[in-house]
């Protein structure tokens, strides 16, 4: 990215349930205030957050960043968890690890990455099993 | 159809956002996986669910929906509705289950367009309506 790129950081909790999505909705409303269009604020939101939860219920938290230039958006989720042992398995809708209890708590159907996929102009995942997981969503805004 | 009305055809308590009635609401999804809620973005709307933790009202924010509906009078945990509250979410609780509910508000024209008369049965499969 440029150096007029604007940046944003944020601690992702991997300790706490309760707090997994809170950079999600602060990046929503900074994405607003920037006045980013609402369709883009839409998809970023929703493959953010899903990224976020991943973050919260496979991997023990991390870091995400937003880079905001005039002509694109870049979501970085960056983990120490697990890695990814088989991506194209995991991309599946459906397909997932997590256990009974992450399901009565909503997540856990499977549906995380597929969505972010679908929900991003491009998406770039980079991940080594015991080292950790980064995930890219990219945005076009022009 | 407004708010207000999806509240009386529920018999629905308003935890709050008493003020925000008058929205109009113009589509619902009833579900328990908020993945499910996250891959059918569509208008602002109506979630129905039987879920009580803030990751529900974190769904509805980054989905730009305005009102949720707790399903079989449940009663969701502290700080639930005053999160709900600081961003502006309409929370309403009734004791119907989550069928009925959905069934309620779906024969009273909620989610379905307007030339679209009575009730049809499809055969697709779709189940987010
Ligand atoms: N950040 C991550 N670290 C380790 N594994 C992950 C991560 N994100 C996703 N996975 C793996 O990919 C699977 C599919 O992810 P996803 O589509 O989001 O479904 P779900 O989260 O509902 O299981 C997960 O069950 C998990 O095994
Ligand atoms: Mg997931």
């Amino acid at each position: 990215m440029n150096n007029e790129a604007l940046h944003y950081h944020f601690d992702v909790d991997g300790a706490s349930f309760a707090n997994a999505g809170r950079a999600s909705v602060e990046t929503k409303k900074l994405l607003r205030q920037i006045g980013v269009s609402p369709d883009v604020i839409r998809r970023i939101s929703v493959a953010m957050y899903e990224g976020e939860i991943n973050m919260v219920i496979h991997a023990h938290g991390g870091d995400a960043d937003v880079y905001i230039t005039e002509d694109t958006i870049l979501i970085q989720l960056k983990d120490v968890g697990p890695g990814i042992r088989n991506v194209e398995e995991a991309m599946k809708e459906g397909f997932s690890t997590a256990p009974e209890n992450i399901r009565a708590l909503g997540f856990g159907a499977g549906m995380g990455l597929p969505n972010m996929k679908r929900y991003s102009d491009d998406m770039h995942i980079d991940t080594k099993v015991g080292v950790g997981t980064t995930i890219e969503l990219w945005y076009r805004l022009k | 159809m407004k708010i207000s009305e999806a509240a009386e055809i529920l018999n629905a308590v308003v935890l709050t956002g008493g003020d925000k009635l008058d929205e109009e609401v113009h589509s619902a999804c009833g579900s328990d996986m908020m993945s499910d809620v996250l891959a059918y973005v569509k208008d602002q709307g109506v979630l129905l669910t039987g879920l009580i933790n803030v990751q529900v009202i974190r769904t509805l924010l980054m989905m730009d929906m305005n009102c949720v509906v707790f399903v079989r009078g449940k009663v969701p945990p502290e700080g639930i509705v005053e999160f709900a509250e600081e961003n502006g979410v309409v929370v309403l609780q009734t004791k119907l289950p989550m069928f009925e509910a959905c069934g309620r508000l779906y024969c009273a024209g909620l989610g379905r367009r307007e030339d679209e008369g009575a009730p049809e049965v499809k055969d697709e499969g779709a189940d987010h309506e």
